[in-house]
């Protein structure tokens, strides 16, 4: 294929390189430079997709970020990407894109037949069709929505790439690079300040590159280039391409995506597909320009009506035609640019101008080149199915109500121009009202609601020379309060043509006897007819409207179709725009991938992983890893062939015949110092603490305010005024904040100082029978034995020259001691315990014998901890002091909390003895009631109990306290299972506690 | 995310910070006798306000200290930030 429509020479491309690409299988060349929009027009491939609804043939419509038709799925270095704008994505070597929204191809479309049977699908209809009847939905009208109307495919592999997220500050961020931008940028960085130039486009300048104006001498894009080159030098400048400011938070917090790699074949090693950039700016430049509107005729969504200002950036950036005998139909000067530069190229245009007589410079400029014009001219209609092939026209009144006859002239494309829209998002994302200005029927901002100003055409100024002069004091003035520096720019002398007024004319009177579709929202297909359909049933509020019909809820925001739509509400109701009002603009400006937005947060980057001193010990030793929180613990050690069950059951069974020992580094430890450390904790726990001895550990229960259980743990008076309080693993960070606010807020009288020791200890849990001999193994320096370090006695030792901690506490309610070395000495201490502990044989065990171990004995953990049970539940009751005050006692007596047939823990065993109940099913009194089956508990904690060799749960009954001996029946609908139970003690073994203190 | 100027540090983002609820809250003493009305309104009762409110946040990834934040709720704007033990005209 030969590039028909690419002029010889001209464009800002790259012609020494020529670059291959396929679309739709088939191959092509364009150039370095080019999008994949302007190499598919060089072409001459206007049929790119088919529309969303009625699935109507799709072209070009824009040249860049507004575009509402051109999205293609995009497949590069292996991947594929869905909705990428063929007018945004440039072209590289071995681009392969197809057509999205046709099915099977984009030349035939089943769901084109929408098309014709349009009469079907007005606006609403997905509401008023698809809502009933209700168990439809699944089975055919979402699957049938799906195939025939879905945007593009996502890929369901690992995405490779990185993305990549950035904090950056800065004195004034500008967002945009067209006039405004430039010299706002030059005359803040001139002043020292620290600038930030974002432009969304590969090429900055903006409107520079396209407009037919001089600087200083210079073409706008000359000028445009010599002022980049010069920020670019300076130390205090980013300027940043293919860079979306795309969303305005708060607290001048402004985020930003840069697309690093999207341009290439491949992303380079080690740098990121994408970068987001949050940026906290003291100032900010909105100079994000202006989008052309379009004027709205029959049939405007045809393949080669598009955006004069998008023919003429295909002209002048790509050197490309979009077409060789184009029809212009214009309401402002801007049409006129665009049929100048197809004149200058050797093409004849032919102007339709809805004004009567206008007169300005430009319109002079096309007369004295030959160019017709018919004036008081509109197009009523676009004609050709996938590609403009004539265009039906007429001559309407002075009033624009009435159309002369019509007459048919040939054309292969139609480039419109209703005038301009300033692209106020981002100042309206930061909370700006913005105000109606009827002089160029769009809204601007009005007054700056954070440090948020609007330059040139964004702010509605549409001569270069007021656009300058504006920009350039903007950046002094913004910057000089900064740096205090105050460097004048002079401007310099800028030459650019004169424009006449616009005309108020958006929309062409319907012929009569015809029923053209008149396009408002080209990318969710939204006509003028279901606007109007939408207000005959009673929707009044812009709001409404635009989510009753979609108008302005594609993936394009309605850039094109916001102001026309609300033109003709306003038209109908006989209201004036600002009186309709506008929807809100929200971030993101355009569609930012999700890959962008979590960054590096994936897989093992979504959270740090904490290791414990001894994690390369059991890594060594075949641990199986759990994430526990954000730690990594070993959930068992894989002997052989081992399952998980088969292991845990041997490391528990082997603690509770020999010894084991357990990585209990992860434990939340927090240091308590100070005078009043004693009363503190006498308030945060629910018993005493006030006469614990020094050498002495105690059982303690924390609650909320709202007498909820908050965590459990041991705390061990190390001196007379130095505690160790621990904490569950998972409520260490909390237990912490708590402990903080209340010294720091509620009792700052207390003389008492907590910090985290988490990291500062390693924990090693030695249990079984066999444990005091091993201790004596470990300590021969010490003494050891039971009246020397009795059950809850704490005693500093020297294990081998190391200065440990001995707390005698038990979690697995064997005979059991917690030795604490400082971390750094904790592999040591393992390899040690490991060492010694061979003639006992003991052996490691993991959480998940650690939890058998414990759910057997009855003790609770976070699974009865849920924060919706309080002590009575756990049985743990016995540990509410009468005597004093503390942190949610006043909640206790409320009447839910004191019922009689409060829920409390208990144990459950299946009746045959066999069957493993799993965790989170139900309790109920009949297996075959009818549902909603009353549901009198729930199972928190399953375990294969390795001292009965039968399954063994604890549950939170219901009147739990009279249910011992019941049988009941548990149920998981999730596994699809129903068991027989009969309901025991939750202290399955030893309940009398005599092993802890043997 | 907002930028809450931490009296102990300085600017810092709101992602450094954890929220604390209503500043004007104050436990009721330990060891008196109040209602059920008065407890109720300690743990659970917030007006949720529109407009200015007196907040508390900690410092979470900083100082650890916990601040009162004067805000408004409709507009996140922020206008004084002070230390716990600081008084409040
Ligand atoms: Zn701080």
């Amino acid at each position: 294929m030969s590039q028909n429509f690419r002029l010889e020479n001209g464009g800002l491309i790259n012609r020494n390189k020529k670059l291959s690409f396929k679309f739709n299988g088939k191959k092509y060349f364009g150039y370095e430079g080019d999008t994949l929009a302007s190499a598919l027009i060089a072409n001459g491939v206007h049929l790119v997709g088919r529309s969303f609804k009625y699935h109507r043939p799709r072209g070009f419509f824009g040249a860049g970020v507004d575009e509402p038709y051109a999205m293609v799925q995009l497949y590069r270095n292996n991947e594929t990407e869905p909705n990428v704008k063929a007018t945004e994505q440039e072209l590289f070597e071995g681009l392969e894109a197809k057509s999205v929204n046709c099915w099977p191809s984009v030349n035939f479309d089943i769901g084109a037949i929408n098309n014709f049977l349009k009469i079907f699908l007005p606006a609403g209809f997905y509401y008023k069709t698809f809502m009933w009847p209700k168990s439809f939905w699944y089975r055919v009208y979402e699957p049938f929505i799906r195939k025939a109307a879905g945007l593009g495919v996502v890929s369901t592999k690992h995405d490779k790439e990185r993305y990549e997220h950035k904090y950056e500050y800065c004195d004034l961020l500008i967002a945009g690079s067209g006039p405004s931008g430039l010299a706002s940028a030059y005359a803040a960085a001139k002043n020292g300040a620290r600038v930030i130039l974002a432009e969304d486009k590969p090429r900055f300048g903006g409107s520079l590159l396209t407009s037919d104006v001089n600087i200083g001498n210079q073409s706008g894009d000359d000028w445009a280039n010599s002022i980049i080159s010069e920020l670019k030098q300076m130390p205090n400048v980013v300027v940043k391409n293919r860079s979306q400011v795309f969303g305005y938070y708060d607290h001048n917090m402004l985020v930003m995506s840069e697309k690093v790699s999207d341009h290439l074949p491949k992303t380079k090693k080690y740098h990121p597909k994408q970068r987001l950039w949050y940026i906290r700016a003291k100032e900010v430049l909105i100079s994000s320009g202006s989008i052309e509107r379009p004027l709205v005729f029959g049939n405007n969504d045809t393949p080669g009506v598009m955006l004069s200002s998008a023919a003429k950036e295909y002209l002048k950036v790509y050197g490309v035609l979009v077409g060789k005998n184009p029809l212009v139909f214009t309401n402002n000067d801007s049409g006129y640019e665009t049929a100048i530069e197809f004149k200058k190229n050797g093409i004849n245009p032919i102007i339709l101008d809805s004004r009567v007589n206008p007169k300005s410079e430009i319109i002079d400029e096309a007369i004295n080149l030959g160019i017709k014009i018919q004036f008081s001219y509109v197009v009523i209609a676009a004609q050709g199915y996938k590609k403009v092939r004539s265009a039906d026209i007429a001559k309407i009144s002075d009033d624009k109500k009435k159309l002369g006859a019509i007459e048919n002239i040939k054309c292969d494309c139609i480039c419109v121009s209703g005038f301009w829209t300033p692209t106020i998002h981002l100042a309206s994302q930061s909370g700006n009202k913005t105000k109606f200005k009827e002089e160029i029927d769009a809204f601007v901002p009005g007054k700056s609601k954070q440090n948020e100003t609007t330059l040139g055409a964004a702010n509605g100024v549409f001569t270069l020379e007021e656009t300058l002069q504006s920009s350039f004091i903007a950046g002094q003035d913004l910057s000089k309060k900064i740096t205090n520096n105050d460097n004048k720019i002079s401007l310099p002398n800028v030459v650019e043509k004169k424009s006449s007024q616009h005309d108020k004319f958006w929309c062409v009177p319907m012929p009569e006897g015809k029923n053209y579709k008149r396009f408002l929202d080209f990318q969710n297909d939204v006509a003028v007819s279901d606007i109007e359909i939408a207000l005959k049933e009673g929707y009044r509020s812009i709001e409404h409207v635009k989510r009753y019909t979609t108008l302005g809820m594609a993936t394009d925001q309605g850039k094109t179709s916001n102001l026309n739509g609300l033109q003709l509400v306003s038209d109908i109701e006989n209201k004036v725009i600002p009186a309709v009002g506008h929807t809100t603009f929200r971030p993101p400006y355009t569609p930012i991938s999700i890959g962008a937005i979590v960054g590096r947060e994936v897989g093992k980057h979504s959270k740090p992983t904490r290791k414990s001193p001894m994690h390369s010990w059991h890594k060594n030793n075949n641990a199986v890893f759990v994430d526990a929180g954000v730690w990594l613990r070993p959930r068992y050690y894989k002997q052989g062939k081992e399952t998980l069950f088969e292991a845990s059951k041997r490391e528990a069974k082997n603690v509770r015949t020999n010894v084991g020992v357990c990585d209990v580094t992860t434990l939340g430890k927090i240091d308590i110092k100070g005078p009043d450390a004693a009363e503190f904790l006498n308030r945060v726990y629910t018993n005493a603490w006030l006469k614990l001895p020094v050498g002495k550990a105690r059982y303690g229960v924390m609650l909320r305010e709202d007498g909820i259980v908050m965590d459990d743990g041991t705390t061990t008076r190390i001196s007379e005024n130095h505690y160790h309080m621990t904490t569950t693993t998972a409520q260490a960070a909390n237990v912490l904040s708590h402990l903080e606010y209340y010294l720091q807020l509620v009792w700052p009288e207390l003389n008492v100082n907590v910090v985290s020791t988490t990291e500062q200890w390693a924990g090693a849990a030695i249990a079984g029978p066999k444990s005091r001999k091993l201790l004596e193994k470990l300590f021969p320096y010490n003494d050891v034995s039971n009246e020397a370090l009795p059950f809850m006695g704490y005693m500093e030792a020297d294990l081998f020259g190391v200065k440990a901690r001995i707390f005698r506490i038990s979690f697995s309610g064997e005979l059991a001691y917690e030795v604490n070395v400082k971390s750094d000495n904790g592999n040591f201490m393992w390899e040690k315990i490991i060492e010694l502990g061979q003639e006992f044989e003991l052996q490691p065990y993991g959480t998940e014998a650690l939890s058998t171990l414990r759910i057997e004995m009855g003790h609770v953990a976070g699974s009865e901890l849920d924060g919706r049970t309080i002590s009575y539940d756990t049985s743990l009751e016995g540990l509410i002091s009468k005597k004093k005050d503390f942190i949610g006692k006043r909640s206790l007596n409320r009447e839910a909390f004191t019922s009689s047939d409060r829920q409390k823990i208990v144990g459950v065993v299946p009746l045959d003895k066999k069957t493993s109940i799993p965790e989170g099913s139900h309790l109920v009194k009949d297996a075959k009631a009818p549902l909603p089956n009353k549901k009198l508990g729930h199972i928190s904690a399953s375990c294969w109990s390795v001292e009965y060799d039968n399954p063994f749960s604890l549950a939170i009954l219901k009147d739990g306290k009279n249910m011992i001996g019941e049988k009941l029946f548990v149920m998981s609908p999730l596994k699809n299972k129903v068991i027989p139970v009969e309901i025991v003690s939750s202290h399955y073994v030893d309940p009398k506690g005599e092993r802890v203190r043997s | 995310m907002l930028h809450i100027k931490c009296p102990h540090c300085g600017m810092r983002s709101q992602n450094e910070f954890s929220y604390g609820g209503d500043a004007s809250v104050k436990r009721p003493e330990l060891n008196k006798e109040i209602t059920d009305e008065e407890w109720d309104n300690f743990v659970y009762n917030r007006k949720s306000l529109r407009g200015k409110h007196l907040e508390l946040w900690q410092h979470l990834s900083g100082c650890r200290q916990w601040i009162k934040v004067e805000r408004d709720t409709a507009t996140h704007e922020i206008f004084n930030t002070y230390k716990a033990e600081e008084e409040i005209s």
